[in-house]
């Protein structure tokens, strides 16, 4: 292993949160960066530079203020676009993750009736939208949505009891009926890093898109969407130091070009009369409205603090913590990992039941330690129904957790076992 | 620590040993509720003793029964919940429910009331942790949904 290795005192010390102290004065254990992370002081400060200096509604008004605003906003567009591999005119911005899938499925309903140059998208009946069954709600629902919609067919990758996905009907679920694959690239819940490249090769074969949900990858992993073979992939800036309010949609150059809008208003048109209106090329066509440059320039900034430690060490560090966290949590009697408990092809999401006791006492106990952790389906309730669990316990980890705090949580797993009377020695 | 506080002696007695629970006949309405946030689910079956010649909220309550899954909380309060109401009027019982829900609402502020709510009162703590009222509040909203269920069946036979 090449990668360095991080300073964590030192990366600690950007987060100015993860210095405060929480239920009675315990130091903070932040171990829910999977729902959203830190944001350390870097974007915090771009942030409030853009407001105090440059603060104008951008792609409006012949103003310097709107001048510099629009500057920072597009150069922001560059940052994210250089930060995946992609042209900067193939990013989107979108509110976050899931306006992006949302975004790539009423385009394709609303494809029906935008005429023939978007044809490419239309999808009704007989044709086929596949799913996993690890897949967050949020590349599940827009995609039952989509079915409902259209009349199209929703169907699933299931799921092997080690936490992978179960490809044996590879073959058969993607076939010439099927019109786009969305899955995650890593799951929220078991960590499971899919194998992108075996799946889109097929869906390459029967010409079908590919969605990649990137929410769990992107912030955590080296990611180039030239080299993943993927039609779209999308993410959300909160999940990766960035502010709230963000997301990201990339698409192929052609795909976008050929997509209706799904959000219209100002900002992504072309001509507008009373009749009817004209769009705008990608990537305005799908940000009607005063877009968040604010936010855009934030999400820039944790892409330039990210780039400057390295993908590489994040995931090699992340990579360090969970199988440490695999040995110290996965041995404790009464624990069982929910996903593979080997860390390989597998990231910073450890979720677990303790045999027992519900994951929202769990988490109590936990919480009066000081340790947040995220209990319940994490949007996630087909995946847990897979597992025959009601709900999980749910810890993740990025660049600011240290081997301390899988300590602390194997003690606070033993505690709350103690508490509850479970204990088993 | 406030972990005491919250999981009082009383709530770990009934989540070890719930009273009433298993669903029973016979019953007038039966009522099924999910946390949406967590999974938790109660089945929840109220049977009601009329007392005149029509079902209406002077019915006492004949049985509470009762399937769960969930955390503590939810599971004690369901325990606490078919224990306090079993014997009472619909009228007394949604009174004892509008005290339990003003305490769960109270922020760890309340002053519950122990005649009215008993072994509820344990519940107060729970108060002060905002995700958590939803668990304690889970069967009683069950409760309420299937005596309302219950009442209106009556209506709609008479009409």
């Amino acid at each position: 292993m090449t990668a360095r290795e991080l300073d964590v005192e030192a990366i600690r010390a950007d987060f100015p949160i993860l210095a405060r102290s929480v239920r009675d004065e315990r130091p903070l254990v932040y171990l829910d960066s999977g729902a959203t992370s830190q944001k350390p002081r870097q974007v915090l400060d771009a942030e409030r530079e853009f407001y105090e200096h440059h603060n104008a509604a951008v792609h409006r008004g012949a103003h310097q203020l709107a001048e510099e605003a629009t500057d920072a906003y597009e150069a922001a567009r560059a940052t994210i676009a250089a930060f995946i591999g992609a042209q900067t005119d193939e990013v989107v911005f979108t509110k976050n993750a899931t306006e992006a899938v949302n975004l790539v499925a009423y385009a394709m309903s609303n494809a029906a009736t935008a005429g023939d140059e978007f044809a490419r998208m239309v999808v009704g009946p007989g044709d086929e939208v596949v799913v996993t069954e690890m897949e967050h709600h949020a590349n599940l629902v827009p995609w039952q949505e989509l079915c409902r919609r259209t009349g199209a067919t929703l169907r699933w990758f299931g799921l092997t009891d080690e936490g992978r996905l179960d490809l044996s009907d590879l073959d058969e679920l993607v076939n010439e009926r099927t019109k786009l694959v969305a899955l995650a690239h890593q799951s929220n819940v078991l960590g499971t890093v899919n194998p992108v490249a075996t799946i889109a090769a097929r869906a390459r074969e029967v010409g079908a898109l590919v969605l990649l949900d990137g929410a769990q990858s992107v912030p955590h992993m080296p990611v180039d969407v030239a080299a993943l073979d993927a039609d779209f992939l999308v993410f959300s800036g909160h999940k990766m130091l960035g502010p709230n309010g963000i997301g990201v949609l990339w698409g192929r150059r052609e795909l976008l070009a050929g997509m209706p809008p799904f959000i219209s208003g100002g900002s992504m048109i072309g001509v507008v009369r009373m009749e009817g209106a004209t769009w705008a090329d990608p990537p305005q066509r799908f940000e009607a409205g005063v877009p968040m440059a604010p936010q855009a320039v934030g999400l820039a900034a944790a892409c330039d603090y990210l780039s400057a430690i390295g993908m590489d060490n994040v995931a090699a560090h992340e990579h360090a913590l969970v199988e440490y966290a695999l040995k110290q949590v996965g041995s404790i009697e009464g624990v069982r990992i929910i996903g593979p408990t080997d860390a390989d092809g597998r990231g910073g999401a450890v979720s677990f039941t303790v045999e027992g006791i519900h994951p929202h006492d769990v988490g109590q106990v936990l919480d009066d330690r000081g340790l947040a952790v995220r209990v319940g389906h994490h949007c996630a309730w087909p995946l847990h129904r897979r597992y025959s669990v009601i709900a999980t316990t749910r810890a993740s980890f990025y660049l600011y957790n240290s081997f301390a705090d899988v300590d602390a949580l194997a003690d606070g797993i033993r505690e709350a076992q103690r508490f509850f009377g479970v204990a088993r020695s | 620590m406030k972990l005491d506080a919250m999981y009082q002696e009383i709530i770990l007695d009934h989540y070890r040993n719930p009273h009433h629970k298993g669903l029973r006949d016979p019953f007038n309405a039966e009522s099924h509720h999910i946390n949406p946030t967590c999974g938790d689910e109660v089945t929840l079956r109220v049977a009601l003793d009329p007392a005149g010649a029509e079902l209406d909220s002077a019915a006492t309550v004949a049985d509470v029964s009762y399937d769960s899954m969930g955390c503590s909380i939810s599971q004690a309060s369901a325990s606490v919940m078919a224990d306090l109401l079993i014997g009472k009027t619909v009228d007394e019982g949604l009174a004892v429910l509008d005290e339990f829900t003003t305490l769960m609402q109270s922020r760890g502020q309340g002053e519950p009331d122990e005649d009215v709510l008993e072994d509820a009162v344990a519940f107060a703590g729970v108060s002060q942790y905002p995700a958590r009222i939803k668990c304690a509040l889970l069967a009683w909203m069950a409760w309420k949904d299937a005596t309302a269920k219950s009442l209106a069946t009556e209506k709609e036979g008479a009409a």
